[in-house]
């Protein structure tokens, strides 16, 4: 088996260089591949130009923009901060309740804002929830890549109790446009606390049978041990976030280390990434984190349902939103890593700029890095389980 | 001109048995999944596969203008034949073998690796590297996997003591106790002693089988989620048609080669029971379209190996398996 | 020796994993299936679900107010201020009608279906429905026109505040007329002079020098 990292240098064709064997002239070239935009593994509209010496990668360039949609030069344009979430909601269509979460932080440590109790718990359980949908996808189109169509549709069954909670509070089932500056926008209707814990105990099982169809499949687990392997250096200095960081041995994840809502208040542990089926930081270390983190996020909801006050959601949402001139920038924990928003306020009613730090492009931009010396169909599964929403990444 | 009619019998059993097949690999697929597949044409569907066929003949054929337009055209038709040509050996009841010759299970492994040349006509001519890549994986693919379903052959050519299948199957006459899975109509001690060698390769002859028809865990030739459609990119309409044709064929074809090989033919498995001409081809495709059916639950079950683990697979694991295989059985005959 | 080791424990590994996961999968074959076969079947909405708008147009007081929240600009409102002595009625929450709405256009197509339109209405007179088929063959046909004035009345209403406006203009350019006119009569030789500060400005000249105010007197 070709192990990523102990192909020797001299393997890899510099561009017009002459490789002879045998002692004789034999010009051997690299081929251009497009893995072009419309492509049924790239998850979106990504342009992915891999340039190969016969199967092993020297260089993959990715190219994006597709999906550009000037969520940034929108916001500048609202007529305030409130019509700027429906905005905030379709970056990441996959995670929209942690987009919005992470906006109205930042605008209500803005305004000084302090949100009822009941208030931060709803917002808790929306978001883990969000997590574990969004994994869901994540963990399930990265067996698409490698093959297996079932479980992508199992995990799709799954996807839908969530949602029909989520339709159950709000009305919409994937933009929700649900959690405002200053609260959110409906109370939980009353059946949702018992749906919500049926949940719970529907899900733990199915991630076990994920796990045994799966995960410790001998034939996934070959697929993906030590293919794009991301030292825990590289991963810090391209400033990875998220499940990919923590897949590569690093222990940091924002609701533990820089707490936000109430987090603090709720057991539970950040998975981390131990090599267990290859290296520390490869592909199958990324995809059990992910399954893991959603057993985590069950527990959190669990204890959230168990413990969620009583009050009025919308005490504390402002009349008028006018932050005092002034910039901030908070961030969130999201299924991919960390998002920022970056608002600069003037004084008025509409924000004067606000700046999205999506956390798919950051982590995108080390796919070149850990691709290079993989077999195409490593790379599928390389750029699968980085886990981007184009979404995100092009804004 | 009887001979014509003899010999044109199998195309109409693969044309019946592609429409079978297709509807149950798409309901089979969906109920793994929850789902339910086509409900809305004819009852529950049972119309889908007319309508798939009858929408692939009527596409615009296209061909592209840089590709070669003579082995575009001739590819479908060279992995067709290859494996048509294998079918006119296999037994389906002890009154029809399309062409009784004594060689009949060599015969098949060599006409059956024309269909790699037919790969690699398609993907080249294809002028498309995507398909380039897939056909090349596919060569290499079948040239490796050819080796441990010859070695299988031989061992149960090494039991019953003939290359002609007819004969092995007759061979298995009487009940499920004389297949050669279970050791074949031996002396008590001996059947004992081979029925662990004889699992281990009627196990490995499905494995192979599988990389010899292209189908999951196997599947890199045609991986949807990489290379578009591999070698079959560029391909529409009739000659697609005949491409997957071709492709469920060889999914029947090693089935059956393992059905008479191991499995008893056209043999009940009740001995005298059930048993007749007739009866025969009730036993054959019933037995063959089981293996079918295993071959499309392990598709919609596991995911891909990639193609340097086929090949450990196939050089490093089941050929030193069968080495292994073929001493004891060897020994074990002598004694 | 652990090489060996891994080797068959690896063939165990593939063999008893694939057997798990094809035992998984056999199972669910017995599953009965989760789909919903649509439009045969049609899945009842929750009562918060958020699909196509509404308008009751007789409840609409013209404020602007969902055009405004609309974060995609698809309400277009245009209104006519009524005159004083017409009786628009009021809405059946109790809000009286000041405005004529002659055009109050949705462009659905546009619409991003996030509501905010719904929560500033006073009269909560747009409401997000449940319905969700509503695809149409012609793009235009899903601008949806929800005024129900007809031309004769829109120009009746253009004309009435027309001539109130002039009217009323006309008025205070009389009253103006007429004010000047009476500042300029009640003061003939008010012209303004050096002296005239003194005359024109009420305004007592300070405190005196509070020399009439003894320490006694407070």
């Amino acid at each position: 088996m070709i192990e990523a990292k102990t192909l020797p240098t001299s393997y890899v064709t510099q561009p017009g260089e002459i490789r002879t064997s045998s002692g004789k002239t034999l010009h051997t070239d690299e081929m251009i591949i497009n893995m072009g935009p419309q492509h049924p593994s790239t998850h979106g509209v990504l342009r992915l130009e891999i340039v190969v010496d016969g199967e092993i990668i020297v260089d993959v360039i990715p190219h994006i923009g597709y999906l550009h949609r000037c969520f940034e030069k929108h916001a500048e344009h609202m007529t305030n901060y409130q019509q700027v979430l429906p905005y905030a909601d379709r970056m990441d269509y996959v995670a929209a309740m942690n987009m919005e979460h992470g906006y109205a932080l930042a605008v209500e440590r803005m305004m000084k804002i302090e949100v009822p109790e009941r208030v931060e718990y709803i917002r808790v359980i929306m978001a883990e929830l969000q997590r574990i949908a969004s994994h869901l996808i994540a963990v399930g189109t990265f067996g698409i890549d490698a093959g297996a169509f079932t479980p992508f549709l199992y995990a799709f069954h799954d996807r839908e109790h969530i949602l029909d909670l989520y339709e159950m509070t709000c009305g919409a089932r994937l933009l929700y446009n649900y959690i405002w500056i200053g609260g959110v926008s409906h109370d939980l209707p009353p059946q949702f606390i018992d749906k919500a814990k049926e949940f719970c105990t529907y899900f733990k099982p199915r991630i076990k049978q994920f796990n045994d169809l799966l995960t410790f499949n001998e034939i996934f687990v070959k697929r993906c041990a030590n293919v794009g392997v991301l030292p825990k250096d590289v991963a810090i200095n391209y400033a990875c976030s998220g499940p990919m960081l923590r897949a590569s041995g690093v222990n940091w994840d924002l609701r533990r280390d820089d707490p936000y809502s109430v987090y603090n208040r709720f057991e539970w542990e950040p998975q981390v990434g131990k090599g267990e089926m290859g290296t520390v930081g490869d592909t199958w270390d990324r995809h059990i984190v992910r399954m893991r983190e959603m057993e985590q996020s069950v527990r959190i909801i669990e204890q959230a349902l168990a413990g969620i006050p009583v009050g009025n959601v919308q005490a504390a949402i402002p009349k008028r939103i006018r932050p005092e001139a002034g910039e901030i920038y908070a961030r969130t924990e999201t299924p991919r890593g960390e998002l920022g928003y970056y608002v600069i306020s003037d004084g008025s009613t509409t924000p004067f700029r606000v700046k999205a730090r999506s956390p798919a492009f950051v982590n995108l931009s080390v796919l070149p890095e850990i691709s290079r010396g993989a077999m195409i169909a490593d790379l599928v599964l390389i750029a699968g389980s980085v886990d981007i929403v184009l979404g995100e990444v092009d804004r | 001109m009887l001979a014509v009619v003899w010999s044109a019998l199998p195309i109409v059993f693969i044309l019946l048995y592609a429409l079978v097949t297709l509807y149950m690999e798409m309901k089979v697929a969906a109920h793994m999944q929850d789902r339910l597949a086509y409900m809305r044409t004819g009852w529950h569907g049972t119309l889908q596969p007319f309508a798939d066929i009858l929408k692939l003949l009527q596409k615009e054929d296209t061909i592209s203008v840089a590709a070669d337009k003579k082995l575009f055209m001739l590819a479908p038709y060279v992995v067709f034949v290859g494996t048509y040509g294998a079918f006119s050996t296999i037994p389906f009841t002890s009154l029809y073998i399309g062409s009784n010759i004594d060689l009949g299970a060599f015969f098949i492994v060599a006409v059956s690796s024309l269909v790699v040349v037919g790969i690699l006509m398609g993907g080249w001519a294809s002028n498309n590297k995507w398909s380039i890549f897939g056909a090349m994986r596919s060569a290499a693919q079948m040239v490796s996997y050819e080796i441990p379903t010859a070695l299988t052959i031989l061992i149960a050519v090494m039991i019953t003591g003939s290359l002609n299948l007819q004969e092995v199957a007759k061979f298995q006459e009487g009940g499920i106790q004389n297949w050669v899975v279970f050791g074949g109509p031996m002396p008590l001690t001996q059947k004992l002693l081979l029925i662990p060698f004889t699992l281990v390769t009627f196990l490995i002859l499905f494995i192979a089988s599988l990389a010899e028809v292209n189908r999951t865990p196997f599947d890199l030739p045609e991986a949807e989620s990489e290379l578009v459609q591999g070698f079959n990119t560029e391909y529409s309409g009739m000659r697609f048609a005949m491409f997957y044709l071709a492709e469920y064929a060889n999914m029947f074809l090693v089935a059956a080669v393992a059905v008479s090989l191991f499995l008893g033919g056209w043999a009940s498995p009740f001995g005298s029971f059930m048993s007749g001409p007739v009866w025969g081809l009730f036993w054959f495709v019933g037995k063959g379209m089981v293996l079918v059916f295993l071959q499309i639950w392990i598709r919609w079950t596991l995911p891909r190996l990639r193609v340097d683990q086929l090949m450990y697979t196939s050089w490093k694991v089941l050929t030193p398996f069968l080495f292994v295989c073929i001493f004891a059985v060897g020994i074990i005959l002598v004694l | 020796m652990s090489a060996v080791r891994g080797y068959f424990r690896n063939i165990w590994l593939a063999l008893s994993t694939v057997a798990i996961g094809m035992k998984i999968t056999f199972k669910h074959l017995f599953v009965p299936a989760v789909t919903v076969q649509y439009p045969d079947v049609k899945m009842k909405l929750p009562e918060r679900a958020r699909n196509r708008l509404y308008v009751n147009i007789d409840d609409c007081i013209g404020c602007d107010q969902c055009s405004m929240a609309c974060p995609v600009d698809c309400i277009i409102i245009e209104t006519i201020k009524s005159t004083p002595d017409q009786d628009l009625g009021t809405t059946s929450t109790g809000h009286k009608k000041k405005l004529h709405v002659p055009r109050f256009d949705i462009d659905i197509a546009k619409c991003c279906y996030c509501g905010l339109c719904v929560y500033p209405c006073p009269t909560e007179c747009i409401v997000m429905t449940d319905v969700y088929e509503f695809s149409e063959f012609d793009r235009h046909n899903l601008i949806y026109n929800y005024s129900i004035m007809t031309p004769q009345e829109i120009e009746m209403a253009t004309e009435k505040l027309k001539k109130a406006e002039e009217e009323a203009a006309a008025k205070k350019a009389a009253a103006a007329a007429a004010k000047a006119a009476s500042t300029a009569a009640a003061q003939p030789s008010a012209l303004p002079t050096t002296g005239g500060t003194a005359t024109q400005n009420p305004k007592p000249t300070g405190p005196a020098p509070d020399s009439s105010q003894q320490p006694g007197n407070s």
